[in-house]
């Protein structure tokens, strides 16, 4: 380091060891260097098994049965989506909206909360690492080991080691794969297809995509994935306010960090609690040292805080020298409470409408709907004896699992005009969308105006409560 | 000093500012970006053996595979035909009326007869069969030659020629203008004394019938309604149709009225797919 010249010129004398001195411990690991973080056992390895477990769901869920069906289907080539007893049609889709703006709202909540809980503890490219990681530790042993036979020559053991890791890698992303899958047709008879070879393409290019992504991404990139790939991993940066507990390392306390000597008492040395024994980097799966603050490296996993408890522990100092805590905290600022929080609040907000609207939308589904087309070419026609007709095409969707025999009035106008070209009832097989012509007239000694609002009501023959209303035009010459 | 801003010691190019504070490493590309560009590049021999690519002199390269798009675009025509080939047999062998009382064919064959008829009918009759001026609106019921279905199949095959003689030589102005305004009264209930005298005695009602409602079997117009074949339907137009007729060969300025046959033009199937639309534009009868 340099000393600062006297009465300097600051844009001719800038010291530029001091403009980069907060680059020196910079280190951004493009993949150059493959992570082998340390297993431990702690709280937040036991917690992160529980969070990981949510994808057991993921996995086993197709095979549920429900009522005779799948429980779950999302039957994109027939357009329904089963949930259980509710099945969606595309004219509901908006309630897709409601559920992705939930989940959205959810993760904004939880990472204003608690930073990036999602990225730790729930990610698929986390977990899935999670796994890949614990094979190849049972295969190869520990990272030092691991690193030692990235290294060595290749003799028959390393081969049959490898061979059997990245075929076990590759089994785990064609089940990842072929699991996907399941999800959109028959579980059963998708497995069925997929043994006798029999799969359409549209199931193999997913299940291939699936495999070789799954196979890449948590098997080679993994970190990378976080670091440089994936666009929540900086989303969620920005959600964070100075109130959100992160893993945190208290300066204050760590610092200045020292070596711990043999037969010295940790109580009493003048240096700070951290050991620099480097296990906080040696644990963390991307590959960050958590002493430098927080760093869009940091998944917010927790697994430095089990590592440094479990040292505090040895050297019989507190633990919590890393810990989940706030900037507010660490900087002796009153803690706030949720409700105190604003951007807590509106983020909450927004979930509840957003549960309301999913609620509202699965209890309104309704059973019949109608949608209206006015013929424009022509806008009308003038009939023999002077009445004025009007072509519509009705299309009447019966959401229901049985047959409807429906009847159309119409109302909304001071005219009576007449239904012509129509044999009610009109049948509309279940699920499906029946498309009717009707011709309405009004006769023209009565019909000066160039337009009136007309109004179709389409009921069910034997329920009149299930019904759908659509309203519409008719057009005249207007003289 | 040790080179901590340069952790990979990668060499520079010699190209460096403010005192070394900056400089140009010589960075390879990333392994995955090299990789990329490789596979890429065999891709593009790859594709360049299996379809056609290279642009020759006067021809080119067609690739191993054989592809071209008109093959691709055949094969799929093939596989639509092959949807509508049970239809079509069906329709082959029935009648029109038969297809319009089947409620599946009938609404095939109204999607496949709006191709049609927007092909071939609607420059004159207007798409929806809205009519233009001059060539009659097919939408409502007021029919010159009957609006059944087999009647309309009949208009379609052999097509239609009206004809009306010319009364602009035999009737003096104010005849003209008297049965105009009898002709006029009609549609709206007003009565035309001297006009109707002129009606009876130059035999109007020949053609046009006693009550002047028409006679589909001769295709005279129905005078009666406020629907005009000829438009618009003002006193103006009524006299010069009077005056001059319809296709009346003796009188240059005639009234043009011919529907085309479409015999040799469209197949049977094309024809009663057409009668079918329509018939259920709004006026079947």
């Amino acid at each position: 380091m340099s000393s600062k010249p006297e009465n300097q010129n600051k844009t001719d004398h800038i010291d530029h060891e001091a403009l980069y001195e907060d680059a020196d411990y910079w280190h951004v690991n493009t993949g150059e260097e493959t992570i082998h973080a340390k297993r431990m056992p702690g709280r937040f390895r036991t917690l992160k098994w529980w969070s990981a477990s949510i994808w057991l769901i993921f996995f086993l869920g197709p095979y549920l049965r429900w009522d005779g069906h799948q429980a779950i289907l999302f039957d994109i080539a027939n357009r329904k989506f089963h949930i259980f007893d509710i099945t969606i049609l595309p004219q509901d889709v908006w309630l897709l909206a409601v559920v992705m703006l939930f989940f959205a709202m959810l993760l904004g909540a939880v990472t204003s909360v608690a930073g990036r809980v999602f990225c730790g503890y729930f990610c698929f490219q986390t977990v899935w690492t999670d796994i890949f990681t614990l094979l190849e530790e049972k295969l190869e042993g520990s990272p030092a080991q691991r690193a030692r036979l990235d290294k060595a020559p290749w003799n028959a053991r390393k081969i049959r080691i490898k061979v059997i890791k990245h075929f076990l890698w590759i089994l785990i992303g064609l089940l990842t794969g072929i699991s996907f899958t399941l999800w959109f047709a028959d579980a059963y008879q998708m497995w069925e297809s997929y043994l006798t070879l029999t799969a359409p393409l549209v199931a193999w290019v997913t299940v291939a995509t699936f495999t070789v992504f799954t196979y890449i991404f948590a098997g080679f990139m993994r970190e990378q994935v976080c670091l440089w790939l994936c666009p929540y991993c900086r989303i969620q940066g920005v959600m964070y306010d100075c109130e959100t507990i992160l893993p945190t390392y208290d300066v204050k306390r760590g610092e200045p960090r020292g070596k711990l000597k043999k037969n010295t008492d940790p109580q009493g040395r003048e240096l700070g609690d951290c050991i620099d024994c480097k296990l906080c980097v040696a644990v963390c799966p991307t590959g960050v040292d958590i002493r430098h603050g927080q760093q869009e490296g940091c998944i917010t996993c927790g697994l430095c805080l089990d590592a440094c408890d479990s040292i505090m522990d040895k050297i019989h100092r507190p633990r919590g020298l890393i810990s989940y805590i706030s900037l507010d905290e660490i900087n002796g600022k009153p803690k706030l409470k949720l409700f105190q929080r604003p951007r807590v609040l509106g983020f909450l907000a927004i979930l509840v409408v957003s549960v309301a609207g999913m609620l509202w939308g699965v209890t309104h589904l309704g059973s019949l709907e109608l949608s209206v087309i006015h013929e424009r070419q022509p806008l009308y026609v003038i009939q023999s004896d002077g009445s004025i007709q009007n072509k519509y095409e009705l299309k009447v969707l019966n959401k229901t699992d049985k047959p409807m025999d429906v009847d159309l009035t119409v109302t909304g106008t001071p005219y009576t005009p007449t239904i012509h070209g129509a044999t009610m009832p009109w049948k509309v097989a279940p699920g499906d969308v029946g498309a009717f012509t009707v011709f309405l007239r009004i006769p023209g000694s009565e019909f000066k105006q160039e337009r009136t609002t007309v109004v179709f009501t389409v009921s069910d023959v034997e329920d009149e409560n299930v019904k759908a209303v659509y309203e519409s035009m008719f057009f005249g010459p207007g003289h | 000093m040790s080179d901590n801003k340069n952790a990979n010691q990668t060499p520079d190019t010699g190209h460096s500012w403010d005192d070394g504070a900056l400089r140009e490493l010589l960075n390879e590309p990333p392994g995955w970006w090299k990789l990329g560009m490789w596979v890429s590049l065999a891709w593009v021999l790859v594709y360049f053996i299996l379809y056609p690519s290279i642009p020759l002199a006067t021809d080119f390269t067609k690739g191993v595979m054989g592809w071209t798009a008109i093959k691709e675009y055949k094969a799929d025509l093939k596989e639509v035909e092959e949807l509508r080939a049970p239809y079509e047999a069906k329709i082959k062998k029935m009648s029109a009326s038969a297809i319009l009382a089947d409620s599946e064919l009938s609404s095939y064959v109204e999607k496949s007869g709006k191709v049609l008829f927007g092909d071939r009918c609607a420059a004159c009759h207007g798409s929806g069969g809205a009519g233009n001026p001059g060539f009659p609106v097919l939408a409502d019921d007021d029919w010159l030659y009957g609006g059944d279905i087999n009647t309309i199949e009949a208009s379609i095959t052999d097509g239609r020629e009206g004809g009306m003689p010319a009364f602009g030589g035999s009737l003096s102005a104010q005849q003209l203008d008297d049965v105009t305004q009898f002709v006029i009264g009609l549609a709206q209930g007003t009565k035309h004394a001297a006009g109707a005298a002129v009606f009876e005695e130059q035999g109007c009602s020949g053609c046009h019938g006693e009550d002047a409602k028409g006679v589909t079997f001769m295709g005279s117009a129905n005078l009666t309604d406020g629907i005009y074949r000829f438009t618009p339907g003002t006193a103006e137009s009524v006299k010069y149709t009077i005056a001059h007729g319809v296709n009346d060969g003796s009188d240059p300025e005639t009234r043009n009225a011919v529907m085309p046959s479409f015999a040799d033009k469209l197949t049977e199937t094309e024809i009663k797919k057409l009668a079918v639309y329509v018939y259920k534009l709004g006026g079947g009868q």
